[in-house]
């Protein structure tokens, strides 16, 4: 039940998207994000859906997977299409009581659609072919500049990934704690609303205790291990960029160019 | 009668990439009052196995049934279900919560709807029932020993009076000495009150000492069902999924390939304690 819950959803087979570089995907993520707000003609959006749709079809991740990332914002693609398209001025088209819908409207309606399920689809294909180890190595690495300005990146990044690491642990002790509680007759489902807040109580003392207990566990095992934060500590598996990541970010280059070609010049 | 699982299948996350089968078609009965053991390596199934006995996993196919019924058919009550088939996580602290002991133990009479005095006296018996003495009734389980916290995590679910006791892996991370007086214990209750009991140990010694059949579990499917005895004849099938026999087992192998007359089936010490004495002549 709970165990279906997926954080950081990568979804695992072998693909040329799952062994690029994380930084390369990050970059391509943005350039596709930025590109979109660039896109205001109709081959502009040609473009874009043919890269995205070559990036999906190379990620070799089922396209239900894909989607689901959308219904999260089904009520805000309903509100901002609604909105584009009986407040936005121009040529009248046909008009039911005090709402006009015009052709602008439409248009800008339509627009604002794609771009919202484009930027949803792309940036779920860089969370569903990157673990989120591999995004927190790719951040700490792109953001290393920060440093400089005492950001402490290499800490920030290193919650990060035992924040990460322990979703699913709790997730499972959740699991694990509530299958106890039902053996004892515990209902977590039924009753009003204070009910079930006190219903919770007993899932959340123990698994409350179980977290401070492992984050005490892990900090020792650290400190038994020598951690001592960012300075001069090499990584096992460096990122490294490959032949394919000089090729994508080529590809990056063309699509951004064709994006802004079609901008200026259509 | 009490307890029937059919062709039980179960599937971890149907449908993606991460799919894995934890059951493959297991089928069993267990009567009334019978004290089976369930051993298998760590990932063989016979954790996710028991959680199907109480309704707490559904299965992907196959039946269970409870005394004759479905407990999946129309109108049958899970929860009065789980008060009926007791289940004892491994670790107690999964589901140790109150602020003393003896209101942890009321917390699975409540749910059943008993009065306050009511819950009280069944905690007060399951606590004694465990050999919890009274003076640790008011104090905080996180206080207690893993011991302690394990028998009030027992009395828990004793106290909602099932009539089928599952524990899984009760004697994990004790000392000899607790490990042999939670299963003593338990023993107890399947003598005294005639309750039906189901353990899961990684210890094969227990297993020979306390268990009067045993299933053997291996990559989701039922290697083997029988009694100990006829089950450790078996011990090279056993070590080829990550089991083995009683130590003392293979010591009489032992020593009957070295022409010494003990029986073949010994599988306790005190078995091979008086083999060998008799081999001595001195019964």
């Amino acid at each position: 039940m709970i165990r279906d819950i997926t954080i950081g959803q990568y979804y695992p087979v072998d693909s040329v998207l799952h062994r690029l570089d994380p930084r390369t995907k990050l970059f391509g993520t943005m350039v596709f994000i930025v590109s979109l707000f660039l896109a205001d003609h109709i081959w502009s959006y040609v473009v874009a859906t043919v890269f995205l749709a070559a990036a999906i079809r190379m990620s070799r991740v089922p396209l239900p997977f894909m989607v689901r990332g959308l219904k999260a914002i089904v009520f805000l693609l309903l509100i901002s299409v609604s909105f584009n398209l009986f407040l936005t001025d121009g040529e009248e088209i046909f008009h039911i009581w005090i709402l006009r819908v015009t052709k602008e409207g439409v248009r800008m309606a339509a627009f604002m659609a794609v771009r919202l399920i484009y930027l949803v689809v792309g940036s779920s294909i860089m969370t569903l072919t990157t673990t989120p180890n591999q995004l927190t190595d790719g951040l700490e690495k792109s953001l290393g500049f920060l440093k400089k300005v005492k950001v402490p990146v290499h800490e920030i990044a290193m919650i990060m990934s035992i924040a990460l690491r322990f979703i699913p642990i709790l997730v499972e002790e959740t699991d694990k704690i509530m299958k106890a509680q039902m053996a004892r007759g515990a209902d977590f489902e039924s009753g009003g609303l204070i009910q079930k807040a006190k219903s919770m109580v007993p899932l959340l003392v123990p698994l409350f205790i179980s977290a401070f207990r492992r984050a005490t566990d892990l900090a020792m095992a650290m400190e038994a291990r020598c951690y001592h934060g960012g300075e001069g500590r090499t990584k096992m598996k460096p990122l490294r960029y490959a032949p394919r990541d000089r090729a994508a970010y080529a590809v990056f280059a063309v699509y951004l160019a064709a994006m802004v070609g079609t901008r200026v010049l259509v | 009668m009490a307890i029937r699982a059919e062709h039980l299948t179960f599937v971890y996350n149907q449908g993606t990439a991460l799919e894995q089968k934890a059951l493959d078609d297991v089928s069993f009965e267990i009567p009334d009052g019978q004290f089976v053991g369930v051993i298998g390596h760590t990932g063989s199934g016979k954790s996710t196995m028991i959680q199907h006995l109480n309704g707490l996993v559904k299965p992907t196919s196959g039946k269970i049934y409870y005394n004759g019924e479905d407990i999946y058919g129309e109108g049958y009550s899970l929860k009065t279900l789980r008060s009926k088939v007791g289940l004892v996580f491994q670790y107690p602290e999964h589901q140790l919560f109150e602020v003393d002991v003896i209101s942890d133990v009321c917390y699975g009479p409540r749910n059943l709807g008993l009065s306050p005095e009511e819950a009280r006296q069944r905690a007060e018996e399951a606590l004694r029932l465990v050999g919890m003495k009274e003076k640790y009734w008011q104090q905080s389980p996180f206080e207690l020993s893993g011991g302690q916290k394990r028998r009030v995590a027992i009395a828990g679910v004793l106290a909602m009076n099932p009539e089928v006791l599952i524990l899984d892996e009760p004697t994990a991370g004790l000392d000899p000495k607790g490990r042999d007086e939670i299963l003593d214990q338990v023993r107890e209750l399947h003598e005294k009150k005639g309750m039906t009991i189901l353990l899961v140990s990684h210890s094969m010694e227990d297993m020979a000492r306390y268990a009067q059949r045993l299933l053997v579990m291996n990559h989701g499917r039922k290697a083997f069902d029988g009694t100990p005895k006829e089950i450790f004849e078996h011990y090279k099938e056993l070590e080829s999924m990550g089991l083995a026999a009683p130590q003392v087992t293979y010591i009489a192998h032992a020593l009957r390939e070295r022409g010494l007359a003990v029986e073949e089936d010994i599988t306790t010490v005190e078995e091979a304690r008086d083999a060998i004495l008799r081999l001595f002549g001195k019964e």
